[in-house]
């Protein structure tokens, strides 16, 4: 494991740092979470004042380790989080880089960069969550179009997005990995309804798309027709290596204002809670290390490894037990919806569900790095 | 039927007589360097540092290698022979000493040192009144040893549920199998991210939390093994019982779990 930096990367670290000290403070605040278009508005904004400072592409140009910098050095210094430009940055973004033709990255690619445009990922489906290639929206050809029914579910940003990345089943009767096909969907197109979907930390942050009979030119087709599920795992073993750097450093600062909390109220006393702080000091640490270890990996290897499954498996429960050992920092306060730690705890329920549930995750570990036989 | 047992036939005992330390092996992992590893080249040593020391513990880890490797090693340099392996040498660490009657120099802490039955047939132990102060080497290789076990542990229990049929299918085609073997290979390779970061800094946060997720990942991926293993497991015969016991020996060595989680909590408020 090298855990050492190249002058370069240590150059572009101190950088980075100090541009973030001079701009950071002359930010808005943060708008309510609810609030969708004014977070669209606010991290568009931060994508634009990225890009005119040269750090807009670091996701896509950047190596794995420029990239772990970049996300390290943005989460300690407390800058706005990626928000509503995710997918578009970290999921069509990089699937266009490496599967598009030059027109569809010249097309769809600056606006990302620049921060004018919002993509939302049109993959799960009522029936088909975490059996992806479940999935049922169809799309037949008619000329230089893709007819699109169907719908899908669980689409962050829907409601504010410019383009979906749409996954259709243009084959029906080919075995269910074939026959899927990655399209660019416009959300202003006709016949396209967005249902807004309440979830338990009561922000409307999810939606539902229903697709009815909506028109998709062919030239909106990313990769070859049947060829989706190959073009979607180019995006999904990205997701699994590098995307939550920032949040395990943002879960490393967390846990050290609980102990400060816990210092305050008296609480630190209790050497069973106590102890249990320095556990979770331990998991963090070990994630950070693994993080490291999966970039250097990458770094190597050109693509994430395996190890992606492993950190996602044991990160989402780690930062549930990080908010239940909040519950036992902070007491009734801990209930109350106004504590950002509420928020936070609610929200961190979803980590063992969102991109592929722990039980799908340890069926793949399971299979595809132990080689353990498929049930039947 | 417990109560139906002949008192007066012989019973199998866990209590087998105390196991003697092969000689020749130590002379071999002398000659291999073991001891000597972390040694100058002007001193007859490898001029290695702690990330080879880790790996090499893993190894011995993995394959349960019996004797007071860790002691001995410590020793190099500082006892004549033992560099070489000619020299066994045990040493308190924690309140206990492993080896401590087969060994010719016995180093810090044994005063008062009472023999055990101990629970490992593979390690004699004596217990010492006072606790030994934490080596952070010693923890760090410690942690090495426990990975390397938890790493056996799952491959073992892989290629248990692999074969293993019932109900018409191999065992690891349940998913509750699945599952155990995926969380054990996830505490090994969560521990292995630790020890190897932690080898690199020697820092004592990265060695504390090193030590508490390897130790979690040898006893509780020892557990699960023998638990794919079913009733076999709960043998002599199969050799899960004795990664288990070798872990719980480790884990009782000094910057152990308590002392592990307090060092990181107050970590968390310097």
């Amino acid at each position: 494991m090298d855990l050492s930096y190249t002058p370069e990367e240590e150059d572009f670290r101190a950088r980075l740092r100090e541009w973030l000290g001079k701009v950071l403070p002359a930010l808005p605040p943060k708008p309510s979470p609810d609030d969708w278009p004014a977070r669209r508005a606010y991290d568009l904004g931060w994508q634009r004042m990225l890009y005119d400072a040269g750090y807009a592409d670091v996701h896509w140009d950047a190596s794995p380790t420029t990239r772990l910098i970049f996300l390290e050095e943005t989460e300690k210094a407390g800058a706005p989080y990626v928000g509503a430009g995710f997918v578009g940055l970290l999921h069509a973004g990089p699937t266009i880089v490496a599967e598009g033709t030059p027109e569809q990255r010249e097309r769809w690619l600056p606006p990302i960069l620049r921060g004018e445009e919002v993509w939302c990922q049109g993959f799960s489906e009522p029936d088909a969550g975490s059996d992806l290639a479940a999935l049922r929206t169809r799309a037949r050809r008619d000329g230089d179009d893709y007819v699109v029914s169907g719908s899908k579910i669980w689409t962050s940003h829907a409601e504010v997005a410019d383009w979906c990345e749409l996954l259709v089943r243009t084959d029906p009767e080919a075995q269910k990995h074939r026959g899927i096909t990655w399209l660019a969907l416009p959300m202003n197109a006709p016949g396209i309804t967005v249902r807004p979907l309440r979830t338990l930390a009561g922000s409307a942050e999810f939606a539902e798309v229903f697709l009815d009979d909506v028109r998709v030119p062919v030239t909106n087709r990313v990769g070859d027709e049947n060829d989706g599920w190959r073009v979607t795992m180019v995006t999904l073993s990205f997701e699994r290596g590098t995307a939550f750097v920032g949040e395990v450093v943002a879960c490393r600062r967390v846990l050290g204002e609980l102990a400060a909390e816990a210092r305050r109220n008296g609480r630190w006393d209790d050497s069973v809670l106590r102890r249990r702080l320095g556990r979770l000091n331990a998991e963090f640490r070990a994630l950070w290390r693994l993080t490291q270890w999966n970039v250097s990996e990458a770094e190597a290897g050109g693509v994430p490894g395996v190890g992606g499954s492993v950190f996602k498996l044991r990160y989402s429960h780690a930062r549930q037990e990080l908010y239940d050992a909040a519950a036992e920092v902070l007491g009734p306060h801990a209930l109350d919806l106004a504590s950002p730690w509420m928020l936070d705890r609610l929200s961190s329920l979803s980590y063992t569900i969102a991109a592929g549930t722990s039980q799908i995750q340890q069926n793949i570990v399971a299979e595809r790095i132990l080689g353990l036989p498929k049930g039947r | 039927m417990w109560g139906a047992a002949d008192p007066g036939a012989s019973q199998p005992t866990v209590r087998d007589p105390r196991p003697r330390l092969d000689r020749a092996l130590w002379r071999a992992l002398g000659e291999l360097g073991f001891f000597s590893l972390r040694l100058s080249e002007a001193d007859s040593g490898a001029g290695l540092g702690l990330p080879e020391a880790v790996l090499v513990f893993e190894e011995a880890g993995r394959a349960l290698v019996p004797g007071p490797l860790l002691a001995t090693h410590l020793a190099a340099g500082e006892v004549p022979g033992a560099a070489t392996g000619e020299v066994v040498v045990a040493a308190a660490d924690g309140r206990l000493v492993e080896w401590m009657d087969e060994a010719d120099v016995v180093r810090r802490g044994a005063e008062g040192a009472v023999p055990m039955d101990s629970v490992d047939p593979l390690t004699p132990l004596h217990r010492v009144p006072a606790p030994a102060p934490a080596d952070p080497v010693a923890v760090l290789l410690t942690a090495a040893e426990q990975l390397g076990t938890a790493a056996r542990a799952c491959e073992l229990a892989v290629q248990h549920a692999r074969t293993r049929e019932q109900f018409g299918q191999p065992i690891g085609a349940f998913q509750a199998v699945k599952h155990l073997c995926a969380q054990m290979l996830v505490r090994a390779e969560v521990a292995r991210a630790a020890v190897y970061a932690a080898a690199v800094t020697a820092g004592r946060a990265d060695i504390a939390a090193a030590r508490l997720l390897a130790d979690e990942a040898a006893v509780r991926g020892a557990r699960d093994c023998l638990q794919v293993h079913g009733g076999m497991g709960f043998t002599w015969e199969c050799e899960v019982h004795l990664l288990l016991k070798r872990a719980w020996v480790r884990a009782q060595r000094s910057g152990g779990i308590t002392e592990s989680e307090e060092l990181l909590a107050a970590e968390l408020v310097t």
